[in-house]
């Protein structure tokens, strides 16, 4: 922020225009400050940075060690016993060693792994964000009875027993539909699940914020002026809830990770061979005395859903300190 | 908040140096020597004894299967205990190895005089052979007990050879459904109370090996409760029951009262309590197994691959290890009612293309898996010839090339793409699955892995000839074991084409060949046991030369007997499995 009293020091006239130009800071602008000064959660917002450079990047990097990840590497595994050599086989080609049995590379399987767990928690939090305004937006501003009806609806997606519907529904979905299939099948409705039963979460944000926020003076005065009612929705209210659909957000995403790795485990996320986390942990606890299976991809789970939250929680004390 | 986030950067430090530790103390070196198991138990009697007393402790990584009640259940293991509480007409001789596959009356005087060319069987059973109760058992008992199997809506878990073999009479319901006094004399007659009569539909030549079955133990008729009879079957055998016997948590068996040794060969009885736990987690099994809180592992499948390293590796466990065949074959079944696995050369692309050694290893590696299959009947089966037509044992790392040839000749030089079933429950099939993914893209064969349910495996997935059109599956995981310990105990319920089932439920899922239709009722009547052989290998040798079946592995289990267990030993007819009969326990 610049500082007018270096340019104009002696005359107090100036001094007084100066403070004038003070301009004031938009919370977005003042929130970024205070997130600059934390530094556990840019720590958080670094390492969101790398990982998902290693998604992107995730070809380049494995040609450099270990190569495909589904690759199976039968000579270096003794099938009875495990990997040969210790820490799980690890070498230059095998930072992290190799799976029992296919010898299959796990570092390149984590790096690929990170691609599907990002997808599937951004592209499920942009579903539940989206829905979950809308409906909040509505609720809060029209209350009454369109309110009391979405509130309680809101009620029941949330006491949804959301784990039993995604089992089951993966079971009985056709292999093929809405000209997909396989993989690219599974990953959309993952995605759908995760984020479709998620939207309460945001939208009794959403709901709380607006019905505050049309009470106030700008609102009343958008309305004096003859505004209908969409405008205020969207130009007026929606700019001013960005700021916690954006905190809550981000605090949403580690949840999803979880919740990605969790049907994973269970079998019911994407199917083999491609890496998941939550898939290595599945086959890693069948080989529980060979700890350096399980110690990666919970190692990777646990990292991201601790920087998003880290993250997350700086997002927060930034755009409100008071909310501790 | 400054001391959330230093708590948070101390839980990621501690995290990753408890990670690492872990890892670093796991140090598995690429030893070339291979691991020295005992394997004493596979062929000969480890700590012979005849010592009575004693509490055997018998444990099972699950709960029961099926049922205790000796008509209603088809586990081998379960079987195998039944031979403590429930004997039968005739029985596997309770000896090591090759010697165990032998069948020795029981019940019976003797076995099974055979007239009318294999049609009728007569047994004669012994005169005073009492149940737990001290009421006399007498041939009345045991037709009773072969007809209620009849109904199997009531009975539903057990095998259906006496329904589909004896010459029922017509309307004939079963003694639930209908009068338990129902005569049924067209299908087994009771002339006298120590004579039994079967008469077949189609003659048997085996017939001996399906009165093995437990559904010839004597059933009461007044205190079977059909269904529920298996939460207390009446005993005849050495042991009984005290209490009911629960399938989720077991039970215990005690010594049987009107059980008369002399009556009885077979049957050492040495421990005075059977204590069988049910329910528990099957790692833990093992480790209790190891610390000698347990006697016996009921499933008798081996150890679990978390325990694989502990017992290979450790000299004293390596001492108590058997590494037995189970006769088992774990293969899978290549469907040729699914485009374009119809044309005999795609589905010989897909056995040339498979690596053999990644089938093995996704079971467990020689030790725990067992060795490459080259032919459908494996080596314990008489009839087994040694074969390889498709190179399986000299090229275990798949011939890709000679894979693509064959794509050439059935007309898809690019591969194609099909999914591959195998049952969600079982990690082993899972692994082969992906193993199949894996050999077979190398070629462009390109695999969906598809898991279903284990318990509508065969009844509406694989087992369903509509369902496997549909869905385009072309590759089944399975496994098979024989009913009983010959070619066509082995081959008669998998390659029959006849018994496909368009309703589903039947574990052939595609493999129609008349020629083994033929030779399989050929095989029913022959009378001598040498030509039965010949005729079993010339059945195997059309099944794979149609490659209806990739063979997979010739199941190997690694066991772990118990630390105080005497006159232990396998017991081939017994599926690999330890004699439950005839342990005793070290006082």
């Amino acid at each position: 922020m610049d500082d007018p009293s270096a340019t104009h020091a002696a005359d107090p006239e100036a001094v007084l225009a100066g403070e004038k130009q003070i301009e004031g800071r938009s919370l977005t602008q003042i929130a970024w400050g205070r997130l600059r000064k934390d530094k556990i959660a840019l720590t958080g917002a670094v390492f969101i940075i790398f990982l998902v450079l290693v998604a992107i990047f995730a070809p380049l990097i494995v040609k450099i060690t270990g190569g495909d990840p589904n690759l199976y590497h039968a000579d270096l595994v003794d099938p009875a016993i495990g990997p040969y050599g210790s820490f799980g086989g690890m070498s230059w080609e095998h930072p992290m060693g190799v799976e029992p049995i296919t010898g299959r590379d796990i570092f390149s399987r984590v790096v690929y792994g990170a691609r599907i767990s990002l997808v599937i928690a951004l592209l499920a939090t942009l579903v539940s964000v989206v829905i979950g305004t809308t409906i909040g937006i509505v609720s809060g501003f029209f209350g009454g009875w369109v309110d009391a009806f979405l509130s309680r609806l809101m009620d029941m997606f949330l006491a949804f027993p959301l784990l039993v519907f995604a089992i089951a529904l993966s079971g009985v979905f056709p292999d093929e539909a809405f000209g997909l299939s396989g993989a690219p099948l599974k990953l959309t409705l993952l995605v759908f699940v995760i984020g479709f039963f998620n939207w309460p979460y945001i939208g009794r944000i959403v709901r709380g914020q607006t019905i505050s926020l049309r009470q106030r003076e700008y609102v009343e005065a958008a309305r004096s002026l003859g505004a209908k009612r969409p405008y205020i929705l969207f130009t007026e209210l929606l700019p001013n809830l960005m700021a916690p659909i954006l905190v809550y957000a981000t605090l949403i995403i580690p949840s999803n990770i979880l919740f990605e790795a969790a049907l994973s485990f269970l079998g019911v996320g994407v199917p083999p061979p491609t890496p998941t986390w939550g898939g290595m942990l599945t086959d890693a606890v069948v080989f529980y005395t060979l700890p350096h299976f399980m110690f990666w991809p919970g190692m990777a789970i646990f990292a991201t859903v601790l920087a998003f939250n880290l993250f997350g929680d700086g997002l927060r004390d930034a755009f409100d300190p008071r909310s501790r | 908040m400054r001391t959330t986030r230093k708590r948070a950067a101390v839980a990621i430090i501690a995290a990753v140096v408890l990670g690492l530790t872990a890892c670093g103390s796991d140090n598995s070196k690429g030893d070339s020597s291979d691991p020295q198991l005992d394997n004493k138990g596979v062929d000969s009697v480890v700590n012979p004894s005849d010592a009575k007393g004693g509490t055997l402790k018998m444990a099972l990584g699950a709960t029961w299967g099926d049922s205790f009640d000796p008509g209603n259940t088809y586990y081998g293991y379960s079987f195998n205990l039944a031979r403590n509480y429930a004997r039968t007409l005739v029985m596997f001789k309770t000896a090591p190895g090759q010697e165990g596959v032998e069948l020795v009356p029981d019940m019976a005087t003797d076995l099974g005089k055979s007239s009318d060319g294999a049609r009728t069987w007569t047994y004669t059973i012994q005169k005073g052979l009492k149940y737990e109760d001290g009421k006399p058992i007498t041939s009345k008992d045991i037709a009773y007990a072969v007809s209620r199997t009849f109904d199997t809506a009531e009975l539903k878990n057990g095998p259906q050879f006496f329904v589909g073999l004896l010459n029922w009479p017509k309307g004939y319901k079963g003694p639930f459904k209908g009068p338990k006094d129902a005569d049924i004399s067209s299908a087994i007659e009771t002339p006298d109370d120590y004579t039994i009569v079967f008469h077949l539909k189609q003659p048997l030549a085996e017939f001996d090996y399906v009165v093995y079955l437990p559904q010839t133990a004597p059933v009461p008729a007044a205190a079977d409760t059909g269904a529920k009879y298996g939460i207390h079957p009446i005993s005849s055998g050495p042991y009984m029951w005290q209490g009911d016997v629960d399938i989720n948590r077991g039970g215990t068996l005690v010594r049987n009262p009107n059980w008369d040794a002399s009556t009885d060969p077979n049957r050492k009885a040495l421990p005075d309590q059977i204590d069988v736990k049910l329910g528990l987690q099957a790692n833990d099994v093992d480790n209790q197994i190891i610390a000698g809180d347990q006697d016996v592992d009921i499933a008798g499948s081996g150890v679990q691959p978390a325990a694989l390293p502990k017992v290979l590796q450790d000299k004293d466990l390596a001492a108590r290890a058997d590494n037995p065949n189970s006769g088992y074959l774990w293969m899978s079944q290549i469907i040729g009612t699914v485009k374009p696995l119809d044309n005999l050369e795609c589905r010989k692309a897909v056995m040339y293309a498979m690596s053999p050694s990644s089938y093995v290893n996704a079971y467990g590696g020689k030790f725990a898996g067992g060795d490459i299959a080259s032919t459908v009947l494996p080596p314990s089966i008489p009839g087994y010839k040694k074969s390889d037509i498709y190179g399986l044992v000299s090229h275990p790392d798949g011939q890709p090339d000679k894979a693509k040839e064959a794509l050439k000749k059935c007309g898809q030089p690019n591969g194609f793409e099909t999914t591959i079933g195998y049952r969600s429950s079982r990690d082993k099939e899972k692994a082969a699955a992906v193993a199949f993914q894996q050999s077979l893209g190398k070629v462009g064969i390109k695999l969906n892995v598809k898991p279903m349910a284990d318990d509508t495996y065969t009844a509406e997935n694989c087992g369903k000839p509509s369902y496997l059109v549909t869905h385009k599956v072309g590759l089944c995981v399975y496994g098979w074991a024989p009913d009983w310990q010959t070619g066509y105990g082995f081959l008669s319920g998998l390659v029959d084409s006849r018994k496909i089932n368009p309703a589903g439920g039947n574990s052939n899922f595609s493999i129609t060949i008349p020629e083994v239709d033929k030779l399989l009722d050929e095989l029913a009547v022959e009378p001598d046991a040498t030509k039965r052989e010949e005729i079993s290998t010339q059945i195997d040798q059309l099944v794979m030369e149609n490659a209806y079946i990739y063979p997979g592995v010739y199941a190997k289990g690694v066991l772990l007997r118990g630390k105080d267990v005497t006159n232990v030993f396998i017991n081939d007819a017994l599926n690999g499995q330890y004699d439950y009969t005839a342990m005793g326990k070290k006082q």
